[in-house]
């Protein structure tokens, strides 16, 4: 097994004994993109090889003399580009923000480089983070690593698409409406969205602000709680964040309890792929076996989550992206004298087709006359929805469905239906509207090699049970064999 | 609700300060008009006596000290500017002589 093949807390065992150094890692992780990269295009920036070899090296200086050095010991981590890197390129994958260079850190940036992690590039993605397929960049198409022919979903893609590829160790997405999971699912890796609030956005560029959540995309779940453990945490210059301890999660990852987990049935219905279903249902026998409760449960709004969630996010997309103005950053439109010009043209230039689509459904669901019939009914249809998952809770630990009705589609399948690829949202948008923890962890194959991946919730904040859940499952289905490629 | 018409889609488009031509409206309208029509799914739910969420977390009113703190220097803060001049960003003329 070569180093870039390994999870960070394997890595960061053989470091510990000596027996690798972050140069070696670094140099591992640069070979997988040399050779990797050209077909799976998961990067939109990498950063000049010299540069991050010899931030390698200053970790192993420091720890070769016995300096205490961070949990994240010179370990490469991708970082997806809507989320600002002071002095690297930051193009949330538009033409809008082809030339912006942050001049300010984001603040898990800022945690993840305390903690000596190093940032490797700036990973692909749907232009502004609107999309599931990250075919809306407007930089480059990424392939998914386990067939090329097939998207690796979206809209942390290239996020998802590096773990997978071993191009990185560690990566870091954005979700808004499941942009960690469905990527990561349709990739083969391990995605989590942290409760809403749990981890500062700071620097993260705004999509759907009542929904957006950064979280990490990772090998498997102990990683997951690691990169979580970094980037968790109150900050004052984010007021949604939430102020509250953060638990020591590799430690809650390796308790275990017997757990009553809820299958809501709605999840279950026409429209799930029959090797999906019959996969996710291997992972609810094998938790039973192992001695948890798994009852069927209805979560009776379910079938009105994604016509309440596209009208929320188009909504909050019209007027955080007010801003692409081409006044003080990003493209403008050059030859216009007079300033309402100037605006229209910079807009009808720098966005693609995706991004004016939803800011055109969110301005209609806004304008007068329309803001009671389309905003104001969606967000009291969030408030059923929440309801929906309050109860679940009363009686259960976690909720357990499958993440996607289909894996991976293929490239170009969806793209002109914009209406069919905001269905295959339908199992991932709920954990944003209600603002729950959510982790998708591999659970089997399809018979034309695409993994498979299912989805555990919990109450707001506990993280801890989540993760220990997973972690669990994770090992049932490795011992299982189902995780093995068939 | 109603169809949304093209005259709708153009008002629409010139209140995002987005344009397209015709062609584009008329797909604009099909597409919206599909996305709309399965929006009014939620039509078939009573909302009469529910509460909107707007946020998922109940946080209001946060407050931190009232510091003084190092801003963002003007240099750096008109580093991506598409435009700049003495210290400021640059756009066209707002005010126009009639």
């Amino acid at each position: 097994m070569n180093l870039a093949e390994m999870t960070a807390m394997q890595l960061k065992e053989l470091l510990a004994k000596g027996q690798t150094s972050c140069r070696e890692i670094m140099e591992s992780v640069l070979d997988e993109i040399n050779r990797r990269e050209p077909e799976v295009q998961a990067f939109i920036s990498i950063r000049d090889r010299e540069e991050l070899l010899a931030e390698a090296e200053a970790v192993d200086q420091r720890r070769q003399k016995g300096e205490a050095v961070g949990v994240l010991a010179g370990l490469p981590v991708a970082i997806k580009d809507n989320i600002c890197t002071k002095g690297i390129p930051t193009t949330c994958a538009s033409r809008m923000l082809a030339n912006f260079v942050p001049p300010y850190e984001a603040t898990i940036v800022e945690r993840i480089r305390a903690a000596d992690g190093i940032i490797l590039g700036k990973t692909n993605m749907d232009e502004f983070a609107m999309g599931s397929s990250t075919e809306n960049s407007a930089m480059k198409i990424t392939r998914n690593p386990h067939n090329p022919e097939y998207v690796p979903g979206g809209t942390s893609g290239g996020s998802a698409a590096a773990v997978a590829a071993n191009e990185t160790i560690l990566a870091i997405g954005s979700d808004t409406g499941g942009s960690i999971r469905q990527p990561a699912a349709f990739c083969g890796v391990v995605g989590m969205k942290p409760t809403y609030g749990r981890v500062s956005r700071y620097g993260l560029i705004a999509y759907g602000s009542s929904l957006d959540q950064i979280g990490t995309i990772t090998k498997d779940v102990q990683d997951t709680a690691l990169l979580l453990s970094v980037i968790a945490g109150h900050d004052p210059k984010d007021s949604t964040c939430i102020n509250a301890e953060v638990p020591d999660y590799l430690q809650e990852t390796k308790t275990t309890k017997p757990l009553r987990i809820g299958v809501p049935k709605e999840y279950f219905g026409p429209g799930l792929d029959e090797e999906v279903r019959k996969s996710v249902e291997n992972a609810i026998e094998l938790l039973k076996e192992d001695g948890h409760t798994l009852d069927s449960i209805s979560l009776p709004h379910t079938e009105y989550a994604v016509p309440a969630y596209y009208i929320i996010a188009c909504a909050e997309a019209s007027s955080n992206l007010a801003r692409y103005d081409g006044c003080q950053y990003g493209f403008r439109s050059p030859g216009d004298d007079n300033i309402i010009d100037m605006f229209t043209h910079t807009r009808t230039q720098g966005f693609g087709e995706e991004v004016k689509r939803r800011i055109m459904l969110g301005t209609y669901a806004l304008s007068a006359g329309y803001y009671d019939a389309y905003y104001l009914k969606a967000a009291r249809v969030r408030t059923l929805i929440a309801r929906d998952f309050k109860a679940a809770f009363e009686s259960y630990d976690l909720v357990l469905h499958p993440i996607a009705p289909t894996p991976a589609f293929k490239i170009g399948e969806n793209i002109d239906d914009p209406l069919k690829m905001y269905l295959g949202d339908i199992y991932s948008v709920i954990a944003n509207l209600v603002g729950i923890p959510a982790i998708t962890v591999p659970c089997g194959w399809t018979s034309n090699h695409l993994p498979i991946g299912v989805q555990l919730a919990a109450k707001p904040l506990d993280e801890p049970t989540l993760l220990s859940a997973a972690y669990r499952l994770e090992s049932l289905l490795h011992k299982s064999g189902l995780l093995t490629r068939p | 609700m109603g169809k949304i018409t093209e005259e709708m889609v153009r008002h629409v488009a010139y209140l995002s300060r987005l344009e397209f031509n015709d062609e584009q409206i008329k797909n604009f309208t099909k597409q919206l008009n599909n996305i709309l029509e399965y929006m009014d799914k939620l039509n078939e739910l009573d909302t009469s006596n529910v509460e909107p969420t707007s946020h998922s977390v109940n946080i209001t009113n946060v407050f931190r000290e009232d510091r003084v703190e190092q801003p963002l220097s003007v240099e750096d803060a008109l580093a991506n500017a598409p435009e700049k001049e003495a210290d400021c960003f640059k756009v066209p003329k707002i005010i126009h002589e009639y």
